[in-house]
């Protein structure tokens, strides 16, 4: 049996019969790392030591029968979410040798359950982009194919499960940063609704949009994952105050008696005929196991990628004010004045698509535009999410293609920043509306690479889009694929 | 021509909550730099802040006291620009939904009263502290106490109802008095805690339109709020009459030299690109507790004032001086419940009290002497156990011994002597010492009368009840 190869729950019925220990399944994943990390390079940092550490109070907390479901489980963190004592960079050279001095709520929970952190992976530079090609530390590539994009800007995270490099790992989402990965490297991906999971910790991007969420080998496991992050923070007033249910109750086979939504204005043109055709075997999928399909209609998706990019780069542009070469990160070593230091350090310390966004952003909010912009983008995302709102009436759930083509290759997209943007097409309103999707295999191309298809939930419905995603995946086992490395 | 002044002021009050606006760390003044910190208020990756509940209930409790109306529904928002001691690069404060909004508050100038607007109260958090120097050495460096950053503010803004700096002044002093009766703020101007800044502007009397107007920083006690004031407006009216126009500008007062010198020009006015942010969700406030904050009120100045007057019968001005501060309002009240008489306490406590206090630069709260002691002074001078004079020698040795009235009396021997045997002998022994002056007052010149009880009283250490001694006197010298 390889290891690595295991999922979170088959893991953790060795641990539980005491047929592995969590610091052998931490030492074969360290060697697969050895063995892949240098061509997938999903990671930022690696903490071997910080694992056998993490994995040896596992094994005591076992041995004590204090285990949970993520106990001794080996995992990778997104580099935008606050490891205390480990550097946390968000792929970007302005925060330079940040390490902060305090955790995450989310990652203090995972430790409190017991995890093992591997590593911390890559991503694009404060998770702005599709393709994680925007990170300072290099591209991760897809372990599908190595030449092509693992997605973004969870790309680290996703690649990193797709290896077999860790068993599950944390990603944000804030346009499709988790569900385009997974749907790229053909794992699963879980977008949680907006204040289901805590953001205190997470290096703000968007912060209206930003979720924490998992990515994993199967949906079990991220019902698992989602039972120990899920919950109200104190430190995140935007968190929200409601019971969270046990998400393995969802996960049954059949669908008798739900009800799918297939928006009419998500396959137009644009999408890529083979993951059309993929998406729409799905639905056929859906429908044997028991669903019931009805066409719906989203009116204002069209708008919502202008939206995005007024409202996301608009708290962007104000959440990355104090990266400022102040207090801590990267100052520029031609300081001269006050003025000169601040544009210097930020200068020389962004990247191109963060500097593209700041810009963006400050003047969709400066005096005079805020009206024609900022303000109107936030009128139309009310219309984007009652248009969800109208259309749960009718559905339980809404399946969608993840996005309109497979992994694209390294540098194809990169100098078009529109055509990169488009990646995020069918993600985005999800985002705007505040509502929970997750991204499954579905399929592969005839390139080989994997295709995700998105189901989309009304608040506070993972359970019942896990409830979808599971049996789809039972019935057609496109999870079980595993890319050869 | 005849100008007249446009003047509104923005009001930074820093309220008395134990914790900051958005994080756990203490508010305390005075401690080491950067000691009062943590990773929200430092602005580090990835925190969020949580509002401090007592922060709006101090907020609201101000909004009522100055007859706002209070939002069900406000929104914080972000106002952003750069600068060293603004840890996150912008400032969390509110915007388009302020908490409170079109109160007013009376103030009376020159006897009359006059209704000052208050546009809006919105709540927000203050900055850090740059220091360019290290105990008086300047190291190149510059260094940041982040102590006082996220240090709740309210920020209240009056409409432009204000005609002069001696109004302005009034206003605010005003306003300090209710937020230190609601035990919301200290007021202390030189400290910072009380902040002020004026927006000034003049127009020929009996034009509507407003004139360019400039904003007025750095007046950092009510003296210079009324100087800084007055000078602009006198120069923005030579200014026009020389027949140029004001710019719209921010300017310094300076107190050195006592003028307002320009900072900035409206070109370099900050764009703040204010939007609502979106780490807070909307403050919602219940009607219900409104109600319950707005019963919470304690009486304020005004009704406080009235009452005095009316229940007291003390006259006006001792009511404006015995209401100025609510701890000298109670302490006068803590004393007439022990000794009503209203008059007698009131002019010792504007007299004797207030007089030492200020001698000490103490407040009422700092008083050595409680009101159950002062009151206890009033009892023996009305039994006449001592007499007024010894009164005062008392209260002097209660201020600086903290001792009873009671003790002091009895054990220096200083009660009163109304025996009259005793004083008999007294003034027998002084009648025969001084025939020369007796004869005097025998031939008609009564006024020496004083200077015979003056040497009885000399004789006794004040001890004598100037009374009896009178009528014996009297007595003697007639018969």
């Amino acid at each position: 049996m390889q290891l690595h190869t295991l999922t979170i729950h088959e893991a953790h019925e060795q641990l539980k019969k005491k047929a592995l220990s969590s610091q052998e399944l931490t030492q074969s994943f360290l060697k697969r790392i050895e063995e892949v990390e240098a061509r997938v390079k999903a990671y930022i940092t690696l903490t071997p030591e910080q694992a056998l550490e993490d994995a040896k109070e596992a094994d005591r907390m076992i041995a004590r029968g204090e285990m949970t479901a993520l106990t001794g489980i080996p995992l990778a963190i997104k580099d935008v979410i606050c490891t205390k004592g480990i550097a946390t960079t968000c792929a970007s050279k302005i925060l330079g040798k940040f390490v902060p001095f305090y955790d995450a709520t989310i990652y203090r929970r995972l430790k409190t359950a017991g995890a093992v952190t591997l590593g911390k992976a890559n991503m694009d530079e404060f998770a702005m982009g599709s393709s994680t090609e925007n990170s300072s530390f290099g591209p991760t590539r897809n372990p599908w194919d190595l030449s092509t994009i693992p997605g973004g800007s969870s790309g680290g995270s996703a690649a990193a499960v797709a290896a077999d490099e860790c068993i599950a790992s944390l990603g944000t989402d804030t346009g499709g940063s988790i569900r385009q990965p997974a749907s790229c490297c053909g794992i699963v991906g879980l977008k949680p609704t907006y204040g289901r999971v805590s953001r205190f910790g997470l290096i703000a991007f968007g912060s209206s949009l930003d979720q924490i969420g998992p990515l994993t080998k199967d949906v079990r496991d991220a019902a698992l994952m989602m039972n120990v992050i899920a919950g109200y923070d104190p430190k995140d007033t935007t968190s929200v105050n409601t019971g969270v249910p046990d998400y393995t109750a969802f996960l049954k086979d059949d669908l008798a008696g739900v009800t799918i939504g297939v928006p009419r204005e998500y396959f137009v043109a644009g999408i890529e005929a083979e993951v059309d055709t993929a998406v729409r075997e799905a639905i056929e999928a859906l429908k044997d196991l028991g669903a019931n399909a009805v066409e719906i209609s989203l009116p204002h998706t069209d708008y919502a990628l202008s939206v995005y990019y007024l409202i996301a780069p608009a708290e962007a542009s104000s959440n990355l004010a104090r990266y400022d070469g102040v207090k801590y990160g990267f100052r520029s070593s031609d300081k001269g004045d006050l003025l000169n230091m601040y544009k210097r350090s930020r200068s020389e310390g962004f990247g191109p698509e963060v500097k593209r966004r700041i810009m963006l952003g400050t003047y969709a909010l400066s005096a005079g535009y805020y009206d024609a912009y900022y303000k109107k983008a936030s009128q139309v995302r009310t219309l984007i999410k009652k248009d969800f709102e109208k259309a749960f009436q009718t559905c339980d759930v809404i399946v969608t293609p993840t996005a309109p083509t497979p992994a694209f290759r390294i540098g194809e997209k990169i100098a078009d920043p529109l055509q990169m943007y488009n990646s995020d097409v069918f993600t985005i309103p999800v985002n705007l509306a505040g509502i929970p999707a997750s991204s499954i295999p579905c399929g592969f191309s005839s390139a080989g690479l994997p295709i995700g298809l998105q189901i989309i939930g009304g608040h506070f419905s993972e359970g019942k889009i896990m409830q979808v995603a599971h049996a789809y995946e039972q019935q057609t086992g496109w999870h079980k694929k595993r890319p050869l490395l | 021509m005849e100008y007249e002044a446009v003047i509104g002021l923005e009001v930074h009050a820093q309220l008395l909550t134990k914790s900051k606006i958005f994080c756990g760390c203490p508010t305390e003044f005075g401690a080491d730099p950067n000691v009062n910190t943590c990773p929200v208020c430092l602005g580090m990756p990835g925190v969020l802040p949580v509002l401090n509940g007592k922060v709006v209930e101090f907020a609201v409790k101000t909004g009522l006291a100055l007859h706002c109306e209070i939002a069900g529904h406000s929104v914080f928002a972000r106002k952003n620009y750069f600068y060293p001691d603004l840890p996150k690069g912008y400032q969390i404060s509110q915007y388009e939904l302020p908490l409170a909004t079109g109160g007013y508050l009376d103030v009376e100038v020159d006897g009359q009263e006059r209704r000052i607007g208050i546009t809006r109260i919105h709540l927000e958090e203050d900055a850090g502290k740059l220091m360019h120097e290290i105990e008086g050495t300047v190291t190149g460096y510059s260094y940041v106490d982040f102590n006082r950053t996220g240090v709740p503010l309210l920020e209240i803004v009056s409409e432009p109802d204000i005609r002069s700096g001696e109004e302005a002044r009034i206003y605010l002093q005003t306003l300090r008095t209710i937020l230190r009766y609601l035990d919301v703020c200290d007021g202390n101007m030189e400290e910072g805690s009380l902040r002020c800044d004026a927006n000034v502007s003049v127009r020929p009397r009996g034009e509507n339109r407003y004139g360019t107007r400039t904003e007025v920083k750095n007046m950092n006690s009510f003296r210079f709020v009324r100087e800084a004031l007055d000078y602009e407006i006198n120069r923005q009216i030579n200014v026009l009459e020389s027949g140029e126009s004001v710019a719209q500008e921010t300017r310094l007062w300076d107190t050195g030299q006592g003028m307002t010198i320009s900072m900035r020009g409206k070109e370099e006015a900050h764009d703040y690109r204010y939007f609502p942010d979106p780490d807070l969700v909307p403050l919602k406030l219940e009607t219900a507790w409104i109600e319950i904050v707005k019963r919470s009120l304690p009486e304020l100045p005004q009704e406080k004032k009235e009452r005095f007057v009316r229940d007291y019968s003390i006259p006006r001005y001792d009511s404006d001086v015995l209401t100025s501060s609510k701890a000298l309002a109670d302490y006068f009240e803590a004393c007439v419940g022990e000794f009503p008489q209203p008059k007698i306490v009131s002019n010792w406590i504007m007299g004797e009290v207030l007089r030492m206090l200020k001698r000490d630069s103490g407040e009422i709260e700092e008083c050595p002497i409680t009101p159950h002691q002062l009151a206890e002074l009033f009892q023996l001078l009305e039994k006449g156990t001592i007499s007024g004079k010894i009164a005062k020698q008392v209260f002097e040795e209660m201020y600086t011994t903290g001792s009873s009235a009671g003790e002091i009396v009895r054990s220096q021997g200083l009660e009163q002597v109304s025996d009259e045997t005793e004083l008999e002998k007294v003034i027998a022994r002084i009648v025969a010492e001084n025939p020369e002056t007796v004869a005097k007052y025998r031939s008609g010149k009564t006024k020496v009368l004083g200077f015979l009880v003056g040497q009885v009283m000399k004789e006794t250490k004040g001890k004598a009840n100037p009374e009896i001694v009178n009528r014996i006197l009297q007595g003697k010298l007639t018969s």
